[in-house]
């Protein structure tokens, strides 16, 4: 089994403290991420919403590269990354006429696409590959007395077909976060919409949506969100700043990606430019708790 | 050879207007074997049957063929003119020159030239055809009624009434089924178990039913009017002749479990009564809940009891009876509440089904009628129903509509209003499906005098805050996402086939729909019948239904199993397979081909026999015989041989 990493281009900016803990957690599980070369943008997931061929090039294209690269799996960390290529290769594959179509397009490529590289996001390996059991192993610094909210929003459970987990009731992230010594708290709204898009063109409509998603984890009792989507995080971090404006007796919460919690955990430094990438600071909850 | 009268039916004009009857009379009438021929109008009518017989005593046919319509519509009929008129009923033929020839072509000659075609295979066929007698055997008069709940009773005491004998098999300690745990029923909100128990006591004191509890089929062999039955019952810890309802061993009893009766919102003893009009009025002792049979562990109840009712060492028995009917009534279930888990069942007490709504609002039910929710005993201010929890939603759960949930959860709305005035009952529906006798009415009176508040749109998430439960849904009529804060949450959950009825079909081998539920033998002219001959379907069994269509359906398949037990004999079809002994290698292929297990291989003398009754004449044997020794009656090799040459010569 061969195993390519598709980091996507938020993971090299904006989500840059994503990747770097992603890529030393998995070095401390003895699952190094490698990097997939001459990687495009994945389509993101806009190109779902039609059914034109045209926008489905991008996610194909990157699925051929990785099948002549030698992998036979993908590993995504960005949730988007993940929805995107997993449903254009159904997409394509699912269909005789879509599959010579697009090979048809694509004839500068070495070869034709047929489809035998999987999509598997970063919390399906960690739960099936390695296991909890095997990271709780690893824990140096639980993350004790820390209550934590785990985020999903739509990518990683819908549509159903690809669901990392149960589409109406997921628990992966909530175990993971019980795995390192924390307390994963189910919140009302963890699968509500963080806003998308709209973050763009109609601002207003995620600052309310961030309002009551963090106010539904704080009443649940969380202290901080992780999640794996860099889109909800940008949504739920930055636009915290507009919603304190917005709603007078809005209190902020730090929004982690779950690997760098899981770092902490690992006993890994946490690196100070990450802090850098986070609107709400973590830093003094993370203090707070003893975690650096 | 047989001397044989064709008669060719105009059907007015659907035969006559494509098939040149006129030109078919002439060319026929010179076939070899044809004595006799003619074409007549209607050959159903009155005078065409007339025609037929007088033609059988004039010309002393010995067979005849009538080319008309399919057999399905006029094959008795004629074979009733061939009876009256001293022939045997098998030596008649239809020749289907409508169905299959002129309603499916429009050019004459071609039409004309096919009926005769067709006409001249019935002739052929007739030659070689034997006068048969239908197949009897004699009926068990005595009826098993499998399922203790509304429709079960019904059944088993209407055929009861009717002077049979009747076994009445149950699997819970007390019959009663779901009806018993109801409050009031709709539309006219009397008592449930007010109109229940009187039909309840009249089984128990009925001198024609006998009844098992704790008890289940285990096989039933045989055929249609006489079938093996085999029950297992539960071995009787606390005998019923000994125990006078004392009630002393409960209060001894040391052991908790969730009431069955409550659905789960009280306790019993492991030593238990499930309800005060339980019928057999007896105390059970539940083995797996119970600290244990020895003595060492436990034993209080025995010690307690002055009647000495108890016995540790009773075992289970397998009880055999004999009955010509079975009658199905095994029930429903609800649909697991599990599969739903954004609606948070489990997870917050104040999530509820609609069957322990019933037990809260019951008189008998844990809270005494009062309206109280689980998690702190408070009245609910604010409650929402959830309709089609499940139902209609073939994407992820039932495909199929419950049927009675819109009439129940109304009646719940309405019963709340009645106790709680001030409060708020919230329903969120798809659409009201009111489609009963006065339930419209029903409807209209709580809409517009109870203020009671119909959502149209789904629920997508349940969650608590505080101590109220946040229903989020759709409001599909201004088409935005609405908040209830609600104090108590009621899931109107669907109904599925009752859990231990799926381990009962397959074992006697009954037909059921993809959902489960057991499939009727026609889905509007046989409602209440069972493919298998012998076996009928009562209540919810066969499909979601209520308490009006529970006891009419179950009075039906009384009615139709009373056809049988009220005959002396059963009479089937004798067009069935036989075997030639001198052929038959007793290779025992066929065995295994017959669905219906008619065929068995005799051990002694190596040859394969037929049970005449259990034979269909489906003919399955017949195309497996290695070495043509399986013959079917009337449609024998060298028959269908014959019309193969007929049709294949195209003259």
């Amino acid at each position: 089994m061969k195993s390519g990493y598709f980091p996507g281009c938020t993971l090299k900016t904006n989500a840059k403290h994503f990747e770097d803990s992603a890529m030393q957690v998995m070095e401390v599980l003895g699952h190094p991420l490698e990097e997939m070369e001459n990687w495009i943008c994945c389509g993101t997931v806009f190109s779902m919403t039609t059914d034109d061929l045209m926008l489905q090039l991008a996610s194909i294209r990157n699925l051929l590269r990785a099948e002549n690269q030698g992998y036979d799996e993908l590993i995504t960390l960005c949730s988007m990354c993940y929805n995107t290529l997993k449903r254009a290769k159904e997409f394509i594959l699912n269909d005789e006429e879509n599959l010579r179509k697009v090979n048809d397009f694509m004839y500068k490529e070495d070869s034709k696409f047929k489809g035998t590289t999987d999509v598997v996001h970063l919390l399906s390996i960690l739960k099936d590959r390695i296991t909890f059991e095997e990271i709780k192993n690893k824990v140096t610094k639980p993350l004790t007395d820390l209550k934590i909210g785990a985020y999903y929003g739509c990518l990683l459970v819908r549509p159903k077909e690809l669901a990392i987990d149960d589409f109406e009731d997921p628990t992966i992230m909530e175990e993971l976060v019980d795995t390192l010594g924390g307390e994963g708290v189910v919140f009302p709204y963890r699968l509500e919409c963080c806003g998308a898009y709209q973050t763009i063109i109609e601002k207003d409509v995620t600052v309310k949506r961030t309002y009551e998603i963090i106010n539904s984890a704080r009443n649940a009792g969380c202290e901080a969100l992780i999640t794996s989507c860099p889109l909800c995080a940008f949504n739920l971090d930055q636009r915290q700043k507009e919603t304190s404006e917005e709603f007078l007796e809005f209190s902020t919460m730090p929004v982690f990606y779950f690997t760098e919690l899981m770092a902490i955990a690992l006993g890994l430094k946490w690196n100070k430019d990450w802090k850098k990438l986070h609107y709400i600071d973590p830093v003094p909850l993370l203090k707070e708790k003893g975690l650096i | 050879m047989k001397k044989i009268g064709v008669f060719i039916c105009h059907c007015g004009i659907n035969i006559k207007d494509t098939v040149d009857v006129d030109r078919l009379t002439e060319e026929l009438a010179d076939y070899p074997g044809v004595a006799y021929i003619e074409n007549y109008m209607f050959m159903c009518s009155d005078p065409g049957q007339n025609h037929i017989k007088d033609a059988i005593h004039e010309r002393k046919l010995d067979g005849v063929v009538v080319a008309a319509c399919s057999p399905t519509l006029h094959e008795s009929t004629f074979q009733t003119v061939l009876k009256e008129s001293g022939l045997n009923e098998y030596q008649m033929e239809i020749a289907n020159i409508r169905e299959q020839c002129s309603w499916v072509h429009t050019d004459i000659e071609q039409a004309t030239h096919k009926a005769k075609l067709i006409i001249k295979t019935a002739i052929e066929k007739l030659k070689l055809n034997e006068s048969l007698y239908p197949v009897s055997a004699p009926v068990t008069k005595k009826a098993l009624v499998i399922g203790g709940g509304i429709a079960g009773i019904q059944a088993a005491l209407d055929i009861a009434d009717a002077g049979f004998q009747v076994i009445m098999v149950e699997k819970k300690p007390s019959i009663g089924g779901h009806m018993i745990q109801l409050s009031e029923t709709f539309p006219t909100l009397d008592c449930s178990q007010c109109i229940l128990t009187p039909k309840m006591v009249a089984l128990s004191k009925h001198k024609n039913i006998k009844l098992y509890v704790n008890s289940e089929v285990e096989s039933i062999d045989g055929y249609v009017g006489n079938f093996n039955v085999k029950i297992k019952q539960e071995a009787l810890y606390v005998d019923p002749a000994k125990c006078n309802l004392c009630d002393d061993c409960t209060e001894v009893c040391p052991v908790l479990v969730p009431s069955e009766q409550d659905e789960g919102l009280s306790w019993r003893k492991a030593i238990y009564i499930p309800f005060p009009q339980a019928i057999p009025a007896t105390y059970t002792l539940d083995v797996e809940n119970c600290l244990g049979l020895e003595p060492i562990a436990c034993g209080k109840c025995r010690e307690k009891c002055i009647a000495e009712a108890i016995n540790y060492d009773a075992t289970d028995t397998i009880i055999e009876e004999e009955v010509g009917a079975v009658i199905l009534a095994t029930g429903f279930d609800l649909y697991p509440v599990e599969n739903i888990p954004e609606y948070g069942y489990g997870k917050y007490p104040d999530v509820i089904t609609s069957l322990q709504f019933e037990r809260i609002l019951s008189a008998t039910g844990p809270t005494g009628g009062e309206i109280y929710r689980p998690s702190d005993g408070k009245v609910p201010k604010e409650i929402v129903f959830v309709q089609c929890s499940g139902s209609r939603d073939p994407e992820h759960h039932l495909s199929y509509c419950s049927k009675i949930c819109c009439m129940y959860t109304l009646k719940h709305a309405k019963l709340y209003k009645h106790k709680v005035h001030n409060g708020q009952p919230y329903i969120f529906y798809i659409d009201i499906r009111a489609g009963g006798k006065r339930y419209e009415e029903f409807v209209q009176q709580a809409v517009s005098e109870e203020g009671i508040l119909y959502i149209r749109g789904k629920v997508a998430k349940i969650y608590k805050e505080g101590d109220k439960m946040i229903v989020i849904g759709m409001d599909t009529l201004s088409n935005k996402k609405i908040e209830v804060k609600a104090d108590l949450v009621v899931l109107a959950m669907g109904i599925v086939p009752s859990e231990g009825s799926h381990d009962l079909v397959k074992r006697l081998k009954i037909n059921t729909d993809d959902k489960g539920f057991l499939s009727e033998a026609h889905p509007k002219l046989r409602p209440v019948e069972s493919l298998q001959a012998g076996f009928y379907l009562a209540g919810t069994s066969q499909g979601p239904r209520d308490i009006p269509d529970s006891v009419s359906q179950a009075s039906g398949a009384a009615a139709k199993a009373l056809i049988l037990l009220s005959s002396d004999k059963i009479y089937h079809s004798p067009i069935i397979a036989s075997v030639d002994e001198d052929l038959c290698s007793g290779c025992a292929i066929c065995v295994g081909t017959c669905p219906y297990g008619a065929r068995e291989l005799n051990e002694v003398s190596k040859v394969v026999e037929v049970n005449e009754i259990l034979c269909e004449g489906c003919g399955a044997c017949i195309s497996a015989c290695p070495s043509g020794a399986a013959q079917q009656k009337n449609l024998t090799d060298d028959q269908i041989d014959n019309m193969i040459k007929i049709i294949a010569s195209g003259k």
